[in-house]
């Protein structure tokens, strides 16, 4: 017990804390987005994928690591405009284009990290991104300038959505698509816009994994962090300021069991750890479901004129 | 552009529009091709052959698509009631390590029960396994309303976290110098080969014939026609008296059920015992199968040794030309994606607004 408080006591701890929260963040508020205007995005996790590869290729091809970003939010637009197509244009379900985005995301990204490095063993690596020294916060100043862009993101988007004519219109998509149409707002527009922006957040989620958190690109190196975004946005009900706290809890528990597992106390199975940031994840949802307020037209595809 | 519902789709565009699909999307991935430097006609020739070309391609391709098949009816039949289990990655696991516990414990003595009576308690354990572990998010949607989505995508990696503790511990095997796998199932719960000198073995049968019984359940019996009716629309189907949450739970037990079994088949017909790497993402291929079967059971069989067919071909292709293997993961992504808008098209036509 005295190991444990020691360590929380330690910045080093909150350090890794706010860095394992970051793509967390950037990767909740793209579903939350997406979410907001009616539409599921499984594809999350393969978005992740492909702007973790496609900004890294780029900083790897010469670009500057701020292109590298901007390229991972490109790609994961065209994705985003890929599902909007899917499940917005053509109302199919949202379950299986998202997922069928998922996978064709992975298999693309590394189709094409195996085309442009055949033979390596070894993963080819970048100069990442450098902490902000000049920062005089402390915990702050150890982190990417991608961690400060992750927080910032969090009260520009509670604006948008909330105080903004932009934020009331997609959250009307969201509720009440029909209702929207009556007052003049095209919600195949508007739900696409919000998919691709969502879909542009999760590209540079991505991106924070190989442009900062390491520098080369790995196969798995995802690894289900997009799926959890996806429980992070029900814990949030919905609310950029929850989806923040959701992502530093779940950040800050899984900080916790990485260093249980190294501390020396430690006597059961190391997956016992590893499992624990999951655990928590579904026992969230199960403590939150009760009261989660739904926007009402989640997962409802919308045709016009057709009920 | 807006969709107008068609009056009437013919079987012919049914029954093209999936091929066209297909086509459609080796076209566009010849783009890949060429960007890798190969030949296009060459290397989908070799694709082809590699997955289809001889007795041996095609026995290896058949050995691939009974876990295809297996995990392709289990999302069939949840997706049939709008049940999304994406679990059956983990369903397969637990699936494969209850059928070691019944017949790979107790140093191989197998209880001392006659092989039959013991081949089908390991069948038992391993759909029972898979079924108990989708019942928890089945009911956690149906009594609080929990997202079973994202509820089964997350026990996908817990699972994966259980079967590699137990390898390093009770399920061991110590002959394995170390090498993470469990112990072996005896001999003689081993399916038997079809064709000798090949792996392709019984499950195969074991497969076709679950496909044929879920057909049979689905088309012609109360649980079958209630599960079609929540999936056309729950409420309505509830207000006729469907009981909603008891077929729910029942579909969660078979698709659980099939899962788990495709793990038990895995380890008695190929690998006989479990390893970390045994599956790779056969739960979420038969998301894939059952989209591109349009959700039909028999169709399962037909998409199955399609994909296996492409994973297989791809192995042996990336060796002659050097074209990275993810092409068919590529292809098969895309061709679900192609289906899916092609067999809309079936149903809808484009009108300018």
């Amino acid at each position: 017990m005295m190991e444990v408080l020691d360590m929380l006591a330690q910045p080093a701890f909150w350090i890794a804390v706010l860095r394992i929260a970051t793509p967390l963040i950037l990767g909740t508020l793209g579903v939350l987005l997406c979410e907001r205007a009616g539409v599921l995005n499984l594809g999350i996790e393969g978005i992740m994928v492909a702007g973790a590869f496609a900004g890294w290729l780029a900083v790897y091809g010469g670009a500057s690591l701020w292109t590298g970003v901007l390229v991972a939010a490109l790609t994961g637009a065209v994705f985003g405009l890929l599902h909007a197509f899917l499940t917005v244009s053509l109302a199919l379900s949202q379950h299986v284009s998202g997922l069928g985005i998922t996978l064709l995301a992975t298999a693309l990204s590394y189709y094409g990290y195996r085309v442009s490095f055949p033979k390596v063993s070894t993963p080819p690596t970048i100069e990442p991104f450098a902490d902000m020294d000049w920062l005089a916060i402390p915990v702050l100043a150890q982190q990417t300038p991608l961690t400060l862009l992750a927080l910032l993101l969090v009260p520009l988007l509670a604006y948008v959505l909330y105080r903004t004519p932009l934020g009331l219109a997609v959250r009307m998509v969201g509720e009440n698509p029909q209702a929207a149409e009556g007052q003049g707002v095209s919600v195949a527009a508007v739900r696409t816009g919000a998919i691709v922006a969502g879909s542009a957040l999760m590209g540079v989620a991505g991106s924070f994994l190989t442009l900062s958190a390491f520098n080369a690109f790995f196969f798995n190196m995802v690894n289900g962090r997009g799926w959890i975004c996806v429980a992070l946005v029900v814990f949030a009900s919905w609310r950029p300021g929850k989806a923040l706290l959701g992502a530093l809890l779940f950040a800050f528990f899984d900080a916790l069991q990485l260093r249980l597992q190294q501390s020396s106390g430690a006597t059961l199975p190391y997956q016992m750890y590893l499992m624990l940031p999951y655990v928590l994840s579904i026992a969230a949802l199960v403590l939150v479901a009760r009261k989660a307020s739904y926007p009402q037209a989640l997962m409802k595809p919308y045709r016009k004129g057709e009920r | 552009m807006r969709l107008e519902k068609r009056a009437t789709s013919s079987a012919a565009a049914l029954v093209l529009a999936p091929i066209g699909a297909v086509v459609f999307t080796l076209l566009v991935s010849s783009v890949l091709v060429w960007w890798a430097g190969a030949a296009v006609t060459e290397t989908y020739a070799l694709l082809l052959k590699g997955g289809f070309g001889s007795v041996f391609a095609l026995s290896e391709t058949l050995t691939r698509a009974v876990p295809l098949i297996l995990t392709g009816l289990a999302v069939t039949v949840a997706f049939k009631a709008r049940l999304f289990n994406i679990g059956a990655e983990g369903q397969l696991y637990v699936g494969a390590l209850a059928a070691v516990a019944v017949g790979g414990m107790h140093s191989g003595t197998g209880f001392d029960l006659p092989p039959a009576l013991l081949f089908g308690l390991m069948l038992l354990a391993s759909a029972l396994a898979g079924a108990l572990l989708l019942l928890g998010p089945a009911l956690l949607k149906s009594r609080l309303g929990v997202d079973e989505v994202v509820t089964t995508l997350l026990l996908n990696f817990i699972v994966l976290l259980f079967v590699s503790m137990m390898l390093d511990g009770p399920m061991k095997d110590p002959l394995a110098m170390g090498w993470p796998q469990s112990v072996a199932l005896i001999g003689d719960l081993e399916l038997s080969k079809l064709i000798p000198q090949t792996r392709l073995h019984t499950g195969l049968l074991w497969a076709c014939a679950l496909a044929v019984v879920v057909w049979v359940l689905m088309r012609y019996t109360v649980l079958g026609f209630d599960i079609r009716a929540i999936g056309a629309n729950a409420r309505a189907a509830a207000f006729a008296g469907v009981p909603v949450t008891r077929t729910v739970v029942l579909v969660a037990m078979l698709s659980g059920a099939l899962a788990g079994l495709a793990g038990a088949i895995e380890v008695a017909g190929r690998t006989g015992y479990v390893t970390l790497d045994m599956s790779p993402g056969y739960g979420y291929t038969g998301i894939v199968i059952a989209m591109l079967a349009g959700l039909h059971p028999l169709a399962v069989v037909a998409a199955s040794v399609f994909v296996a067919g492409m994973l297989v071909g791809a192995d042996s292709m990336s060796r002659a030309v050097g074209v990275p293997t993810f092409i068919a993961d590529v292809i098969v992504a895309a061709s679900l994606i192609a289906v899916l808008v092609a067999t809309l098209m079936t149903q809808y036509r484009v009108r300018r607004a």
